[in-house]
């Protein structure tokens, strides 16, 4: 008697020694528990055992045979006591995971198709991979908008993933610059080495930490007023305090480095070419949150980050910094690396927990929050790495010298993503207050015409701001009065060249393609706003019952949607219809 | 199921509608509305399932609250001040019921139609001639005699997979596959049910709302014509299978037996049944 079925299809070896070979890389034995230990672990309980290994498990079966095939489900499930059923409505979640054979030889080219790879062109690019004779994908922003348009390649057969563009010589944008606060090791320390970011301020925070303790490691954190930077805004301090009065469970510090805001692009730099302050960082917040694991969840299409922080993690863990007794500050830390597999719904931080656990990247309803049931439903602190590292001089610096930057309810510096039709887009760091044409201004300005016409801020989940927001201040409390958003950091331009009815209608596509499908609202309503937009471009008008339509859908989707992405679905559409960049009026 | 507090139970007072109402600590905002007696309109909720807020259209205005919250699912706490008829709420209801509607078939949506005249929804406005929008449009699934599945009847409520997977049947044959709007229940690959881990307790298809999940003896009476809910008669009796005592809701129809349900409220069963129970009753007629 067995508590789960398998049907009849059998693994190929190649697939087992791949998924095996995956759970040795995580100490775990590939081994079939014994029938009567499952039929005590079934259901959502066992997630705890061995369900969090799903992911990677999938990860192996897709990059050994370019698909996940029913054989390999049954293995997996049976290595993992998790029903085929449920595999399957998992891997079926994911861009990156086929369940169909697949109907060409050799690796997948994903092209991206969203706003900055559309207006930069990718037709070229993909003309190109297929006159060599390569697999297209199109797909979502691959958080390459400063070198659209974007590629990334999924290696089969073993390969391994990459990106053509990492081959590519890296300068900041603002090299050099003195006044840089996040960004000051990027092309100065070695990233690949231990000795050149200590040799550049590394790790004395964490020592710093471990010599005040936690309690004022709090204090500063709460002090310095810093503010999570994925979008949400949440004040860090007070995320950290509450996970830090959890006591009696496991604790968790997960980095969400899942950003896949079409227009962003920070996290991925700063993971490549900062990795070891990540890992530094999030060693401060297990210690003064009082949580021993770290995770680091970051999308699939980010191969290089990945390579880089898992040779920190080893380094780091080589050299006493992770691991039992961290640095020598007395606390027990270490941390593991669990790839996305291509859903932009997983940035979403109830959404990754989800995705960590082996489970659908579905959003999980809130309250109750993260600080109380956050990864395998106890106490976390999550962030993003740009959140994450600025608690690095907070701790060095003191939270007076971080408030001289930026403004009272704004304090700091802001990392933003300039992409689209600016001269020179890249990263940048400004202290918040700096107004959005001084910035462009820093990124020389508009390209293309040289004509103004918008710029996305926030990404695909912000709004259109047009030219008469030059003067704008990039502050929380600024964008938020102008009815705009910095969200993730996007500032992505647009010149008078730009059909913006396509742009915003590849925004509305994404949403359709995005949304997880776990609510009406936004299941529906993404894929009605859509059709309305698709009508709209047909027709070359939007009727006044259309428009009255498109306010009532976002109504809803903002009113009764699950989380963020059906809140923010119908954001940017609604900016770009009332500063007129699309038809809004029968022509 | 009501949320009254028992004398050993802490209790709860929440303002609904401006009326003051006591639950009990840990009871949800709906049961609150249940206990004042508010019709508040459900899809994924049931009283034997987990709630899992999926559908919205519980959705209430609750004080300090930005977005709308599920009723099915929040718990009420002290204080709490909660609106049910206003605008928005209406207006998201509406709007729950119209994208529903428009995207699937609703026509055996019994309980749904009345909502959905009372919201006002309308879900043919979406679409005209010229163009026409996307649905869910599969053929039904008839793979036994057992039950058939129509999921362009479906509403992805949950439920099946709950009732499959941890609120009932602990069997897990079928789960939410794909994303968005192509998201369907499935079987691994879709493989048929005969080749699936299903075991045909049918408690799917007992908490089906739309009529996507359908006894097969229902199914076909409905294709020539003759599936008559007014002319049915529902006799509750023992199953006589084992000795468990479940109880049976026997619904029959010109002196046939055309379908089994089990009450949900019933303390041995809370409307799950066996294959037996469910399915078992050809005997009864003597073929």
């Amino acid at each position: 008697m067995t508590d789960i079925y398998l049907g009849a299809d059998r693994a190929t070896d190649a697939e087992a020694a791949a998924v095996d070979a995956a759970m040795r890389d995580r100490g775990v034995d590939a081994v079939v528990q014994p029938e009567t230990e499952r039929l005590y672990t079934s259901g959502r309980s066992r997630r705890l055992e061995r369900r969090h290994y799903l992911l990677p498990a999938l990860h192996a079966l897709q990059n050994a045979v370019g698909w996940i095939s029913p054989g390999g489900i049954n293995y997996v499930a049976e290595v993992l006591g998790v029903p085929p059923a449920e595999a399957f409505g998992v891997a079926t979640f994911y861009d990156l995971f086929r369940t169909e054979p697949p109907d060409h030889d050799g690796d997948t080219f994903h092209v991206c198709v969203d706003a900055a790879c559309q207006i930069a062109g990718y037709d070229d690019l993909v003309a190109s991979v297929r006159a060599s004779g390569g697999h297209v994908h199109l797909g979502p922003c691959l958080g390459q908008c400063e070198r659209a348009p974007a590629l990334f390649v999924q290696g089969t057969g073993g390969r391994p993933d990459y990106v053509p563009a990492d081959a590519e010589p890296f300068e900041l944008p603002q090299a050099g610059d003195p006044s840089l606060r996040l960004l000051r090791r990027i092309g100065v320390a070695d990233p690949e080495s231990l000795e050149s970011y200590r040799a550049h301020g590394g790790y004395e925070a964490l020592q710093r930490a471990g010599e005040m303790g936690a309690d004022a490691v709090l204090e500063a954190v709460a002090a310095s007023g810093l503010s999570g930077r994925g979008g949400a805004a949440f004040p860090t301090g007070v995320k950290w305090r509450a996970v830090a009065a959890e006591t009696g469970r496991p604790k968790h510090v997960v980095a969400n480095c899942d950003e896949s805001e079409p227009g962003t692009f920070k996290d991925r730099i700063v993971m490549e070419h900062d990795p070891f302050a990540v890992i530094e960082s999030m060693t401060i917040a297990g210690l003064a949150t009082g949580a021993q694991n770290g995770w680091i969840y970051i999308r699939g299409e980010y191969p290089l980050a990945t390579a880089r922080l898992q040779g920190t993690i080893d380094a780091a863990r080589d050299a006493g910094l992770l691991g039992p007794d961290a640095a020598g500050t007395g606390h027990d830390f270490d941390i593991a690396i669990w790839r996305g597999a291509g859903a932009y719904i997983c940035g979403e931080e109830t959404a990754l927990f989800n995705s960590l656990e082996g489970f659908r990247g579905e959003p999980r309803n809130k309250p109750p929050f993260p600080t109380t049931h956050g990864l395998f439903g106890e106490p976390t602190a999550i962030n993003n790495p740009e959140t994450l590292l600025n608690v690095l001089d907070i701790i060095l610096d003191g939270p007076d010298d971080y408030r001289t930057r930026g403004t009272e309810r704004s304090p700091g510096t802001k990392l933003l993503c300039l992409s689209g039709k600016v001269g020179r887009p890249g990263l940048y760091e400004v202290p918040f207050g700096t107004t959005l044409g001084d910035l462009l201004e820093l990124a020389g300005g508009v390209a293309g015409t040289g004509e103004f016409q918008a710029v996305l801020m926030g990404g695909a989940a912000g709004s259109f701001v047009g030219p008469d927001s030059l003067d704008l201040p990039l502050t929380l409390e600024d964008t938020r009065a102008a009815g705009t958003t910095l969200g993730s950091g996007v500032v992505m331009a647009f010149d008078s060249s730009v059909d913006m009815t396509d742009v915003v209608v590849r925004i509305a596509e994404f949403f359709r393609d995005e949304s997880c499908g776990q609510c009406v609202p936004c299941r529906v309503g993404a894929v009605r706003q859509h059709e309305t937009l698709v009508q709209m471009q047909k027709r070359g008008s939007l009727s006044p019952s259309r428009r009255a339509l498109i306010d009532e859908m976002a109504e809803v989707m903002v009113d009764a949607s699950i989380c963020g992405l059906g809140h923010t679905a119908a954001s940017a559409v609604r900016s770009a219809l009332s500063l007129g960049l699309i038809a809004s009026a029968p022509s | 199921m009501t949320g009254a507090a028992t004398m050993t139970e802490t209790a709860v007072t929440i303002t609904v509608d401006g009326q003051p109402v006591e639950v009990a600590e840990g009871s949800t905002i709906h049961a609150a509305c249940v206990q004042a007696g508010i019709d508040t309109p459900t899809l994924c909720w049931a009283e034997n399932l987990t709630p899992v807020n999926v559908c919205r259209v519980c959705v209430v205005e609750l004080e300090g609250s930005r977005a709308l919250v599920p009723s099915c699912s929040r718990p009420a706490e002290e204080g709490m001040v909660v609106q049910t008829d206003t605008p928005r709420v209406r207006h998201s209801r509406r709007m729950v019921l119209e994208f529903l509607g428009s995207g699937v078939d609703l026509s055996q949506a019994e309980d749904l139609h009345d909502w959905m005249e009372a919201y006002g929804a309308d879900p043919d406005r979406y679409s005209d001639e010229e163009h026409p929008v996307e649905r869910v449009d599969e053929p039904v699934k008839v793979q036994d005699e057992l039950y058939i599945r129509d999921y362009s009847k479906c509403v992805l409520c949950y439920k099946c997979v709950e009732a499959c997977g941890d609120d009932a049947q602990h069997t897990f044959a079928i789960a939410v596959a794909g994303r968005g709007f192509d998201a369907r229940i499935s079987t691994e690959f879709d493989v048929t049910l005969p080749d699936s881990a299903c075991v045909y307790c049918g408690n799917c298809v007992g908490v089906c709302p739309t009529g996507a999940l359908q006894f097969k003896t229902e199914y076909d009476l409905r294709e020539v014509g003759e599936w008559r809910p007014e002319d049915q008669t529902v006799t509750r009796t023992v199953c006589s299978y084992c000795g468990v005592g479940c109880n049976l809701d026997l619904h029959v129809q010109d002196e046939r037996i055309v379908k089994v349900t089990s009450p949900s409220d019933h303390s041995v069963t809370s409307g799950h049944l066996c294959i037996k129970g469910r399915f078992g009753w050809q005997y009864v007629h003597g073929e």
